[in-house]
This record gives C-alpha cells, sequence and structure tokens, in this order.
C-alpha cells in the first residue's frame, strides 16, 4: 500500500514560499529543518518529467477527495495523502495535474500549492497568526498610500481607490482613511478588530487563501473586495498594480515583466480567490415547493 | 452582475493594445460567455478529447444547474457566477503566463566556458596541467 503512494518534492508546493517573507517569522527553527533535509526545495522553477497518464478522483470513507495519477494516489511534499474537502476543488485540482504535458510545472499549479499548503502546514502556524500576519497587510495597504506628485497619478490613485476605500468602508462600517506621509494612515484599533473578527470566521482552508490573495495584492482592502465579489480579479488586480500600470503608459510596456508579472499575479489572486470561495461553501439544492 | 463599478482607468488605457482584450475579459459577464470561456480552455489545455476530461462534465453540470431560477435576486447563482469568472481568470492567465514563460525564461546557468565563448573567449589552458593535479 506504501508503495502506491507517491511523495512529490518541489519547491513551489507550498504558497508561503514566495513573495512573503513575513511567514517566516516565528517558524524558522522548523523551516530550516524542512529546507535542511529536502534538496528539492531549491528551485523556483523545478520541473519534473511527468510520470503518469491518468487522473481521476475518488471519495474516501472519511468524505474526503483524493487525487488519483493513474493508480496511485497523490501525497502531498510532506508525506501526507493529498486530501481537499470537496469534488469542485478536486476537480479543479486533477485539471491541473491533468494539463502537464510532459514536464509537471509545479510553478504553474496554484491550487495544488495551495491545498499542499493548507494540509502541510510546513510553516506551523495556528489561524491566529495567520490573522496577525494578514492584519499587518492592513497597516501598508496599497490603496492607502497616495502619492503627492505626479498630479496625474494623484487623481488616478483618487479616482480609482477612493469608490474601493468608500465601499469597504461602509461596508464593515469601519474607518480606514488614506494618507501622502511615508508612515501611511493611522489604522483605528476598531478596525482592525472588526477584520481580525471578520477573518476569524473563515475556516482554515479559506483563510489561507485568503491570506495568499491579501498577500498577492499586498492589500486586504482589495482583497475583501474580491471575496465579497464587490470586484473581479481583473479590477482587484488592476487596482493593485495602478501605479505601474500608470508607468507603463508613460513609458511603455515590456511583455518579458510587465505581462509576465500582471498575469501571474492574475493566476494567483484568481487562484486564491477560487480556492477561499470552495473551501468556505457548502452546496446545498433547494429545491422549490410545488404550488397548486 | 449590476452591482460591479465601472471602473474608469479601463478607459484611461483604452489606448493602449493589451487592454482591449483586458476591456473584454471585464466585460464577460454573461455566464454563458464565462461559460464558452473556461470550455475553450480546457479544450486548449486537452486537445480535441476535452470532452471526456472531469473539468469539462463538472463545469457544465454545474452550469446547467445554475442556470433555472426566476428569484430576483438569487446569491448563490452570483456566486457561481463569481467563482466561474475568477476560474476563467485563472485559466487563461497561466496559459499566458506559461506562454512568455517558454518564450522568456532562461534554460539555466550556462558553464564556464560556453560563458566565456559568448564574449570571445577561450579558458586558458595549461598544457602540463596546474600543478595542483595528482
Amino acid at each position: 500500500m506504501l508503495r502506491n503512494l507517491i511523495r512529490l518534492y518541489s519547491r513551489p508546493s507550498y504558497a508561503v514560499w514566495d513573495r512573503c517573507p513575513s511567514v517566516f517569522q516565528g517558524g524558522q527553527a522548523h523551516l530550516f529543518t524542512l529546507l535542511g533535509n529536502s534538496k528539492a526545495y531549491s528551485s523556483a522553477t523545478s520541473e519534473r518529467k511527468k510520470f503518469y497518464q491518468d487522473v481521476s478522483i475518488s471519495q474516501g470513507d472519511d468524505g474526503l477527495f483524493e487525487i488519483n495519477l493513474d493508480r496511485k494516489k497523490l501525497k502531498t511534499p510532506g508525506g501526507k495523502l493529498f486530501t481537499v474537502p470537496n469534488e469542485a476543488l478536486a476537480i479543479a485540482v486533477a485539471t491541473e495535474w491533468d494539463a502537464q504535458k510532459d514536464t509537471l510545472k509545479f510553478y504553474s499549479m496554484h491550487l495544488t500549492t495551495l491545498c499542499n499548503t493548507v494540509l502541510d502546514n510546513p510553516t506551523f502556524r495556528d489561524k491566529d497568526q495567520i490573522i496577525t500576519a494578514a492584519l499587518k497587510f492592513l497597516e501598508t495597504d496599497t490603496v492607502c498610500y497616495r502619492v503627492e506628485e505626479p498630479s496625474a497619478l494623484v487623481e488616478l490613485q483618487k479616482n480609482e481607490w477612493d469608490p474601493v476605500l468608500d465601499w469597504i468602508e461602509k461596508r464593515y462600517n469601519v474607518v480606514i482613511g488614506s494618507s501622502c506621509n511615508i508612515m501611511g494612515p493611522q489604522i483605528p484599533e476598531e478596525t482592525k478588530d472588526t477584520f481580525r473578527q471578520h477573518l476569524g470566521s473563515y475556516n482554515f482552508w479559506a483563510l489561507t487563501g485568503l491570506e495568499y490573495v491579501i498577500t498577492q495584492l499586498k492589500s486586504v482592502v482589495l482583497s475583501f473586495g474580491l471575496v465579497n465579489r464587490h470586484l473581479t480579479v481583473e479590477q482587484a488586480v488592476l487596482l493593485s498594480r495602478l501605479e505601474e500600470e500608470y508607468q507603463i503608459r508613460h513609458w511603455g510596456n515590456v511583455e518579458w515583466a510587465h505581462d509576465y508579472d500582471m498575469y501571474e499575479l492574475r493566476a494567483r489572486t484568481a487562484a486564491g480567490s477560487l480556492f477561499v470561495h470552495l473551501s468556505s461553501e457548502s452546496s446545498t439544492v433547494k429545491r422549490k415547493l410545488l404550488q397548486d | 452582475m449590476s452591482g460591479l463599478p465601472t471602473i474608469s482607468c479601463f478607459d484611461l488605457f483604452a489606448s493602449r493594445s493589451r487592454t482591449n482584450w483586458r476591456l473584454k475579459m471585464a466585460a464577460l459577464t454573461s455566464p454563458l460567455r464565462v461559460c464558452r470561456g473556461i470550455l475553450k480552455e480546457i479544450r486548449a489545455l486537452k486537445g480535441p478529447e476535452y470532452k471526456q476530461t472531469l473539468a469539462y462534465n463538472y463545469v457544465l453540470d454545474q452550469f446547467r444547474k445554475n442556470q433555472v431560477s426566476s428569484e430576483r435576486y438569487c446569491r448563490a447563482q452570483e456566486e457561481a457566477l463569481h467563482a466561474s469568472q475568477s476560474y476563467l481568470c485563472l485559466l487563461t492567465s497561466t496559459r499566458l503566463n506559461l506562454a512568455l514563460h517558454k518564450l522568456y525564461h532562461g534554460k539555466g546557468e550556462r558553464g564556464l566556458e560556453e560563458a566565456a565563448g559568448m564574449v570571445g573567449l577561450r579558458l586558458p589552458k595549461q598544457p602540463g596541467g596546474k600543478g595542483w593535479e595528482k
């Protein structure tokens, strides 16, 4: 039975490794043991030869869904059985594996990465630590930092960011505000408490996804806008990259940098947002009562 | 989805060519178009036999299930539409990102000799060895 299990080592198998150095706080000692005993975490773009043909899903006795590559069960890099709570997520992950051609490009499998992160929890964080890490982004929220010049960018930021800021202040009944100062706006404690409470209402899976979105967009405000369906992924990413877009308009677009970044950010944000949706939903079918 | 704000920077950036499809993406609000978009992406991933995939059947099934509702405001439907838009965005962006990756990403470090050769240099050779070899 054990021989039927596949363990896949690769660095980008966890979502916390990229773009977010702050998560290493508190987990450092563990992290180095993790890194020390597996050379497989070494490269950002590690690929591996594809070793399977068919991808299917199956439901275990506990109701959780598993991924089967040919006749073997997929495992996480940490060695656990790869299981997800619902069919939709299982199919989305299976599709990622099915989409690989000759080599497995782990860096393009964002949903798999997120699931691995939840299952293995490589930085050994609990819910409170994740919430604290996520809320740190509120203090330096992208949409709260404004420039003073050039005037066109000042106006652009005002026109594009103010509506989202207004929306979130009304939606959650909080005060956030914006600032041109390098110290950023003074966020009241009540605001943080409100968001702490809201983040606390998510389960561990959804919270991991939401924190991932926040670290990608560098904004709690935009992330809440996204998971509340106030913004689409494209809009949230555009707003997160507003200054870059402005500079591109001035200085021109470089495909291998700007477009590459944008598509990557979109893919990651979309994966995170979908992950939040899929892990917090409880699918129910309501039938209408027939009226005579 | 009427609750979405219209973002005016789309107009601002409309002069740039790549914003045209960006504009189009944002306008993809009808469920039918999103559904077609996703199926197209699955086809791009899997080729002609894409109809046999898990995702194809599941997506089609979900869109059919969510289709019928006479409610004025159907929260579940709106949720499903937003999620499917995100999924379409995930598939599209991953495809485009991989295409750029393939085009531009380096193939790894070059060897010493190869690197020297690029600028027209050759590594020195010492016929008698360097002295410390056994």
